[in-house]
Protein backbone atom coordinates (compact mmCIF):
# COMPACT_ATOMS: atom_id res chain seq x y z
CA UNK A 1 0.00 0.00 0.00
CA UNK A 2 1.05 3.61 -0.17
CA UNK A 3 1.48 5.96 2.77
CA UNK A 4 -1.79 7.84 2.19
CA UNK A 5 -3.69 4.54 2.65
CA UNK A 6 -1.98 3.56 5.90
CA UNK A 7 -4.39 3.37 8.86
CA UNK A 8 -3.71 5.81 11.65
CA UNK A 9 -3.30 3.24 14.41
CA UNK A 10 -0.59 1.29 12.61
CA UNK A 11 3.09 1.68 11.79
CA UNK A 12 4.65 0.85 8.47
CA UNK A 13 8.09 0.39 6.97
CA UNK A 14 9.01 2.32 3.86
CA UNK A 15 9.77 -0.11 1.04
CA UNK A 16 10.17 2.16 -1.99
CA UNK A 17 9.79 5.70 -3.27
CA UNK A 18 7.96 5.85 -6.57
CA UNK A 19 9.21 9.24 -7.69
CA UNK A 20 12.34 10.74 -9.17
CA UNK A 21 14.43 13.85 -9.20
CA UNK A 22 13.85 16.69 -6.77
CA UNK A 23 10.70 15.16 -5.24
CA UNK A 24 12.55 11.97 -4.39
CA UNK A 25 15.51 13.89 -3.01
CA UNK A 26 13.25 15.93 -0.72
CA UNK A 27 11.52 12.84 0.67
CA UNK A 28 14.87 11.20 1.38
CA UNK A 29 16.16 14.36 3.03
CA UNK A 30 13.11 14.34 5.30
CA UNK A 31 14.13 10.85 6.41
CA UNK A 32 11.85 8.71 4.24
CA UNK A 33 14.32 6.04 3.20
CA UNK A 34 13.66 2.37 2.51
CA UNK A 35 13.67 0.44 5.81
CA UNK A 36 12.59 3.38 7.95
CA UNK A 37 9.58 3.01 10.26
CA UNK A 38 6.75 5.54 9.90
CA UNK A 39 3.27 6.26 11.30
CA UNK A 40 0.49 8.72 10.48
CA UNK A 41 -0.01 11.05 13.44
CA UNK A 42 -2.24 13.94 12.47
CA UNK A 43 -4.53 14.21 9.51
CA UNK A 44 -6.07 17.49 8.51
CA UNK A 45 -9.85 17.29 8.00
CA UNK A 46 -9.59 16.41 4.33
CA UNK A 47 -6.62 14.11 4.88
CA UNK A 48 -4.25 16.43 3.05
CA UNK A 49 -1.74 17.32 4.30
CA UNK A 50 -0.91 14.68 6.90
CA UNK A 51 1.80 14.74 9.57
CA UNK A 52 3.83 11.57 9.89
CA UNK A 53 6.24 10.52 12.60
CA UNK A 54 9.55 9.37 11.16
CA UNK A 55 12.93 9.14 12.90
CA UNK A 56 11.65 10.96 15.95
CA UNK A 57 10.23 14.01 14.18
CA UNK A 58 6.91 15.02 12.65
CA UNK A 59 7.10 15.48 8.89
CA UNK A 60 4.19 16.99 6.97
CA UNK A 61 3.46 15.55 3.53
CA UNK A 62 0.94 16.41 0.85
CA UNK A 63 -1.28 13.68 -0.53
CA UNK A 64 0.54 13.60 -3.84
CA UNK A 65 3.82 13.01 -1.99
CA UNK A 66 2.39 10.34 0.33
CA UNK A 67 1.03 8.44 -2.67
CA UNK A 68 4.57 7.92 -3.96
CA UNK A 69 5.78 6.29 -0.71
CA UNK A 70 5.26 2.53 -0.60
CA UNK A 71 4.93 0.97 2.83
CA UNK A 72 4.45 -2.46 4.36
CA UNK A 73 2.43 -2.60 7.59
CA UNK A 74 4.43 -3.61 10.65
CA UNK A 75 3.07 -6.40 12.85
CA UNK A 76 1.11 -5.11 15.78
CA UNK B 1 44.44 20.34 21.72
CA UNK B 2 41.04 19.78 23.17
CA UNK B 3 41.36 20.76 26.80
CA UNK B 4 39.78 18.69 29.52
CA UNK B 5 37.43 21.60 30.05
CA UNK B 6 35.19 22.22 32.98
CA UNK B 7 37.13 25.17 34.35
CA UNK B 8 35.40 28.51 34.47
CA UNK B 9 38.51 30.15 33.08
CA UNK B 10 37.61 28.53 29.79
CA UNK B 11 34.39 30.46 29.49
CA UNK B 12 34.16 32.91 26.62
CA UNK B 13 33.98 36.62 26.95
CA UNK B 14 30.80 37.79 25.27
CA UNK B 15 31.57 40.49 22.83
CA UNK B 16 28.74 42.17 21.01
CA UNK B 17 29.74 41.83 17.40
CA UNK B 18 29.90 44.62 14.90
CA UNK B 19 26.45 43.59 13.76
CA UNK B 20 24.27 41.89 16.26
CA UNK B 21 21.13 42.66 14.37
CA UNK B 22 19.09 39.54 14.36
CA UNK B 23 17.51 39.93 10.99
CA UNK B 24 18.79 39.84 7.52
CA UNK B 25 20.30 43.23 7.07
CA UNK B 26 22.03 44.31 3.96
CA UNK B 27 23.66 47.27 5.58
CA UNK B 28 25.29 45.35 8.39
CA UNK B 29 28.75 45.18 6.92
CA UNK B 30 30.96 48.17 7.41
CA UNK B 31 32.69 48.86 4.12
CA UNK B 32 36.37 48.13 3.94
CA UNK B 33 38.00 50.00 1.11
CA UNK B 34 41.43 48.55 1.78
CA UNK B 35 40.18 45.00 1.97
CA UNK B 36 41.50 42.72 -0.71
CA UNK B 37 38.13 41.05 -0.42
CA UNK B 38 36.16 44.18 -1.11
CA UNK B 39 34.37 42.78 -4.13
CA UNK B 40 33.68 39.41 -2.58
CA UNK B 41 33.03 41.35 0.58
CA UNK B 42 29.69 42.61 -0.64
CA UNK B 43 28.59 39.11 -1.29
CA UNK B 44 29.99 37.77 1.95
CA UNK B 45 28.12 40.58 3.69
CA UNK B 46 24.88 39.41 2.16
CA UNK B 47 25.69 35.96 3.44
CA UNK B 48 26.25 37.37 6.90
CA UNK B 49 29.94 36.65 6.79
CA UNK B 50 31.27 40.13 6.15
CA UNK B 51 34.90 40.83 6.82
CA UNK B 52 35.18 42.77 10.01
CA UNK B 53 37.10 43.01 13.20
CA UNK B 54 37.42 39.36 13.99
CA UNK B 55 39.93 36.60 13.43
CA UNK B 56 37.64 33.70 12.66
CA UNK B 57 34.10 33.13 11.40
CA UNK B 58 32.17 30.26 12.97
CA UNK B 59 28.81 29.09 11.55
CA UNK B 60 26.23 27.19 13.62
CA UNK B 61 24.32 24.68 11.52
CA UNK B 62 22.08 21.70 12.25
CA UNK B 63 18.61 20.23 11.94
CA UNK B 64 15.68 22.35 13.16
CA UNK B 65 15.22 22.55 16.94
CA UNK B 66 18.54 21.00 18.02
CA UNK B 67 19.62 23.94 20.20
CA UNK B 68 21.65 26.06 17.77
CA UNK B 69 20.36 29.34 19.16
CA UNK B 70 20.86 28.06 22.70
CA UNK B 71 24.51 27.37 21.88
CA UNK B 72 24.73 30.78 20.21
CA UNK B 73 23.38 32.47 23.33
CA UNK B 74 25.72 30.53 25.61
CA UNK B 75 28.74 31.60 23.57
CA UNK B 76 27.83 35.22 22.90
CA UNK B 77 25.74 36.21 25.89
CA UNK B 78 23.15 37.47 23.42
CA UNK B 79 19.54 36.42 23.48
CA UNK B 80 18.40 34.84 20.29
CA UNK B 81 14.93 33.45 20.03
CA UNK B 82 14.74 30.00 21.59
CA UNK B 83 11.66 27.82 21.87
CA UNK B 84 10.55 24.26 21.55
CA UNK B 85 9.34 24.23 17.98
CA UNK B 86 11.10 24.24 14.64
CA UNK B 87 11.81 27.15 12.37
CA UNK B 88 12.36 29.87 14.98
CA UNK B 89 15.49 31.17 13.37
CA UNK B 90 14.58 32.20 9.83
CA UNK B 91 17.51 34.43 8.96
CA UNK B 92 21.03 34.60 10.20
CA UNK B 93 21.86 36.18 13.51
CA UNK B 94 25.36 37.25 14.37
CA UNK B 95 27.33 37.87 17.48
CA UNK B 96 30.87 37.64 18.68
CA UNK B 97 33.04 36.38 21.50
CA UNK B 98 36.71 36.22 22.30
CA UNK B 99 38.50 33.10 23.37
CA UNK B 100 42.18 32.41 23.89
CA UNK B 101 43.01 35.91 22.68
CA UNK B 102 41.25 35.46 19.31
CA UNK B 103 38.08 37.22 18.23
CA UNK B 104 35.34 35.11 16.74
CA UNK B 105 32.28 36.07 14.82
CA UNK B 106 29.47 33.56 15.31
CA UNK B 107 26.62 33.13 12.83
CA UNK B 108 23.42 31.35 13.94
CA UNK B 109 21.72 29.74 10.94
CA UNK B 110 18.18 28.45 10.36
CA UNK B 111 17.71 24.72 10.86
CA UNK B 112 18.03 22.49 7.83
CA UNK B 113 17.72 18.78 7.12
CA UNK B 114 19.79 18.86 4.00
CA UNK B 115 22.06 20.83 1.73
CA UNK B 116 20.50 19.16 -1.28
CA UNK B 117 16.81 19.98 -1.45
CA UNK B 118 15.96 23.11 0.41
CA UNK B 119 13.17 25.43 1.40
CA UNK B 120 13.67 29.21 1.51
CA UNK B 121 14.87 29.17 5.14
CA UNK B 122 17.15 26.27 4.40
CA UNK B 123 18.65 28.17 1.48
CA UNK B 124 19.95 30.78 3.92
CA UNK B 125 21.84 28.06 5.77
CA UNK B 126 23.05 26.32 2.67
CA UNK B 127 24.36 29.46 0.98
CA UNK B 128 26.22 30.54 4.09
CA UNK B 129 27.88 27.13 4.38
CA UNK B 130 28.65 26.74 0.69
CA UNK B 131 29.65 30.22 -0.35
CA UNK B 132 30.52 31.90 2.93
CA UNK B 133 33.38 29.53 3.68
CA UNK B 134 33.37 29.87 7.44
CA UNK B 135 36.58 28.89 9.24
CA UNK B 136 34.65 26.45 11.40
CA UNK B 137 31.20 24.90 10.99
CA UNK B 138 29.70 23.76 14.28
CA UNK B 139 26.99 21.22 13.50
CA UNK B 140 24.61 21.01 16.46
CA UNK B 141 23.03 17.56 16.61
CA UNK B 142 20.30 16.13 18.84
CA UNK B 143 21.78 13.21 20.81
CA UNK B 144 18.30 11.66 21.14
CA UNK B 145 17.77 11.59 17.35
CA UNK B 146 21.18 10.79 15.92
CA UNK B 147 19.82 8.73 13.05
CA UNK B 148 17.92 11.76 11.79
CA UNK B 149 20.75 14.22 12.45
CA UNK B 150 23.75 12.42 10.99
CA UNK B 151 22.86 12.75 7.29
CA UNK B 152 23.37 16.52 7.47
CA UNK B 153 26.70 16.03 9.27
CA UNK B 154 27.83 13.77 6.44
CA UNK B 155 26.66 16.25 3.82
CA UNK B 156 28.57 19.05 5.49
CA UNK B 157 31.62 16.80 5.81
CA UNK B 158 31.46 16.39 2.04
CA UNK B 159 32.01 20.09 1.54
CA UNK B 160 34.47 20.79 4.36
CA UNK B 161 36.68 19.19 6.97
CA UNK B 162 36.56 22.28 9.19
CA UNK B 163 33.77 20.84 11.31
CA UNK B 164 33.03 20.42 15.00
CA UNK B 165 30.02 18.32 15.99
CA UNK B 166 28.21 19.64 19.07
CA UNK B 167 26.44 16.57 20.40
CA UNK B 168 23.72 18.50 22.22
CA UNK B 169 20.87 17.46 24.49
CA UNK B 170 22.89 14.73 26.19
CA UNK B 171 20.83 15.51 29.32
CA UNK B 172 17.69 14.46 27.43
CA UNK B 173 19.49 11.41 26.11
CA UNK B 174 20.52 10.45 29.65
CA UNK B 175 16.91 10.77 30.78
CA UNK B 176 15.97 8.27 28.11
CA UNK B 177 18.77 5.95 29.17
CA UNK B 178 20.81 6.66 26.05
CA UNK B 179 24.53 7.22 26.00
CA UNK B 180 26.32 8.14 22.82
CA UNK B 181 29.88 6.99 22.23
CA UNK B 182 31.34 10.36 21.28
CA UNK B 183 34.88 9.03 20.83
CA UNK B 184 33.69 6.43 18.38
CA UNK B 185 31.75 9.09 16.48
CA UNK B 186 34.84 11.30 16.43
CA UNK B 187 36.79 8.47 14.81
CA UNK B 188 34.06 7.73 12.27
CA UNK B 189 33.53 11.34 11.26
CA UNK B 190 37.15 12.44 11.48
CA UNK B 191 36.24 15.62 13.37
CA UNK B 192 35.84 16.51 17.06
CA UNK B 193 32.51 15.49 18.64
CA UNK B 194 31.73 17.36 21.87
CA UNK B 195 28.97 16.03 24.13
CA UNK B 196 27.03 18.89 25.68
CA UNK B 197 23.82 20.21 27.22
CA UNK B 198 23.81 23.82 26.08
CA UNK B 199 20.79 24.81 28.12
CA UNK B 200 22.69 23.90 31.30
CA UNK B 201 25.98 25.31 30.01
CA UNK B 202 27.43 21.81 30.12
CA UNK B 203 30.24 21.16 27.66
CA UNK B 204 30.72 24.77 26.56
CA UNK B 205 34.42 24.88 27.55
CA UNK B 206 35.10 21.73 25.52
CA UNK B 207 33.19 23.16 22.57
CA UNK B 208 35.28 26.35 22.70
CA UNK B 209 38.51 24.36 22.81
CA UNK B 210 37.42 22.31 19.80
CA UNK B 211 36.40 25.43 17.85
CA UNK B 212 39.75 27.06 18.60
CA UNK B 213 41.61 23.94 17.54
CA UNK B 214 39.83 23.70 14.17
CA UNK B 215 40.00 27.46 13.58
CA UNK B 216 43.74 27.44 14.20
CA UNK B 217 44.72 24.34 12.27
CA UNK B 218 46.47 24.50 8.94
CA UNK B 219 45.59 20.96 8.01
CA UNK B 220 41.94 20.28 8.61
CA UNK B 221 40.79 16.87 7.36
CA UNK B 222 39.90 16.77 3.65
CA UNK B 223 36.22 16.82 2.71
CA UNK B 224 34.73 13.31 2.69
CA UNK B 225 34.84 11.84 -0.73
CA UNK B 226 32.02 9.64 -1.92
CA UNK B 227 33.08 6.96 -4.33
CA UNK B 228 30.32 5.77 -6.60
CA UNK B 229 29.91 2.15 -7.44
CA UNK B 230 28.50 2.93 -10.84
CA UNK B 231 31.58 3.34 -13.05
CA UNK B 232 29.76 5.57 -15.56
CA UNK B 233 28.69 7.95 -12.80
CA UNK B 234 32.13 7.91 -11.24
CA UNK B 235 33.67 8.75 -14.59
CA UNK B 236 31.20 11.60 -15.18
CA UNK B 237 31.82 13.04 -11.72
CA UNK B 238 35.58 12.87 -12.10
CA UNK B 239 35.53 14.49 -15.52
CA UNK B 240 33.15 17.28 -14.54
CA UNK B 241 35.01 17.88 -11.27
CA UNK B 242 38.18 18.37 -13.28
CA UNK B 243 36.48 21.01 -15.38
CA UNK B 244 34.98 22.75 -12.34
CA UNK B 245 38.42 22.85 -10.73
CA UNK B 246 39.90 24.21 -13.95
CA UNK B 247 37.34 26.96 -14.21
CA UNK B 248 37.37 27.83 -10.49
CA UNK B 249 40.87 27.07 -9.21
CA UNK B 250 41.02 26.56 -5.47
CA UNK B 251 37.41 25.43 -5.06
CA UNK B 252 37.78 22.96 -2.20
CA UNK B 253 34.97 20.60 -3.14
CA UNK B 254 34.86 20.30 -6.89
CA UNK B 255 33.56 16.72 -6.73
CA UNK B 256 30.62 17.76 -4.63
CA UNK B 257 29.85 20.61 -7.01
CA UNK B 258 30.10 18.22 -9.96
CA UNK B 259 27.63 15.82 -8.37
CA UNK B 260 25.19 18.65 -7.71
CA UNK B 261 25.45 19.77 -11.32
CA UNK B 262 24.78 16.24 -12.53
CA UNK B 263 21.69 16.16 -10.32
CA UNK B 264 20.53 19.44 -11.87
CA UNK B 265 20.68 21.47 -8.66
CA UNK B 266 19.43 24.93 -9.71
CA UNK B 267 21.26 26.83 -6.93
CA UNK B 268 24.62 25.36 -7.86
CA UNK B 269 23.98 25.86 -11.57
CA UNK B 270 23.35 29.54 -10.88
CA UNK B 271 26.51 29.80 -8.78
CA UNK B 272 28.55 28.37 -11.65
CA UNK B 273 26.91 30.69 -14.21
CA UNK B 274 27.25 33.92 -12.27
CA UNK B 275 30.70 33.08 -10.91
CA UNK B 276 29.68 33.01 -7.24
CA UNK B 277 31.39 29.66 -7.06
CA UNK B 278 34.72 31.39 -7.64
CA UNK B 279 34.40 33.00 -4.23
CA UNK B 280 34.81 29.59 -2.71
CA UNK B 281 38.40 29.92 -3.77
CA UNK B 282 38.98 33.02 -1.66
CA UNK B 283 39.43 32.77 2.08
CA UNK B 284 36.58 34.06 4.23
CA UNK B 285 38.99 35.00 6.98
CA UNK B 286 39.25 38.75 6.85
CA UNK B 287 42.36 40.43 5.61
CA UNK B 288 41.99 43.00 8.34
CA UNK B 289 43.34 40.73 11.03
CA UNK B 290 44.08 41.51 14.62
CA UNK B 291 47.75 42.44 15.02
N1 LIG C 1 17.11 19.58 27.70
C1 LIG C 1 17.77 20.40 26.90
N2 LIG C 1 17.09 21.25 26.12
C2 LIG C 1 17.79 22.06 25.31
C3 LIG C 1 19.20 22.03 25.23
N3 LIG C 1 19.59 22.93 24.30
C4 LIG C 1 18.49 23.51 23.82
N4 LIG C 1 17.39 22.99 24.42
C5 LIG C 1 15.98 23.34 24.17
O1 LIG C 1 15.67 22.91 22.85
C6 LIG C 1 14.72 23.79 22.27
C7 LIG C 1 15.23 24.32 20.96
O2 LIG C 1 16.34 25.19 21.17
P1 LIG C 1 16.78 26.32 20.12
O3 LIG C 1 18.09 26.83 20.61
O4 LIG C 1 15.71 27.27 19.87
O5 LIG C 1 16.98 25.42 18.83
P2 LIG C 1 17.39 25.85 17.34
O6 LIG C 1 18.24 24.75 16.83
O7 LIG C 1 17.98 27.21 17.35
O8 LIG C 1 15.99 25.83 16.61
P3 LIG C 1 15.59 26.47 15.15
O9 LIG C 1 16.17 27.84 15.06
O10 LIG C 1 14.10 26.48 15.18
O11 LIG C 1 16.13 25.51 14.15
C8 LIG C 1 14.49 24.88 23.31
O12 LIG C 1 13.32 24.53 24.06
C9 LIG C 1 15.72 24.82 24.17
O13 LIG C 1 15.51 25.31 25.49
C10 LIG C 1 19.90 21.10 26.08
O14 LIG C 1 21.12 20.99 26.08
N5 LIG C 1 19.13 20.32 26.88
MG1 LIG D 1 17.44 28.89 16.26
Amino acid sequence: MTLDEMPRDRRGVVTALDTRGAERRRLMDLGLLPGVSISAELRSPLGDPTAYEVRGTLVVLRGHQARTVHVELEDR
Amino acid sequence: MRGPGGGTEDLPTPRPGPSQDTHDSHDAAPGCASCALSTGGARLARLGLAPGRHDHVVALAGNPNTGKSTVFNALTGLRQHVGNWSGKTVARAEGGFTYGGARYRLVDLPGTYSLLSTSADEDVARDALLFGQPDVVVVVVDATRLERNLPLVLQIRQITGRVVVALNLVDEARRHGLTVDARHLTRELGVPVVPMAARRNEGIPDLLAAIAQVAGTEDAPAPLRLVHKDPALEEAVTELAGRVAGRFPGVPNARWVALRLLEGDPGIEAAVRDGTLGELATPATPVERAG
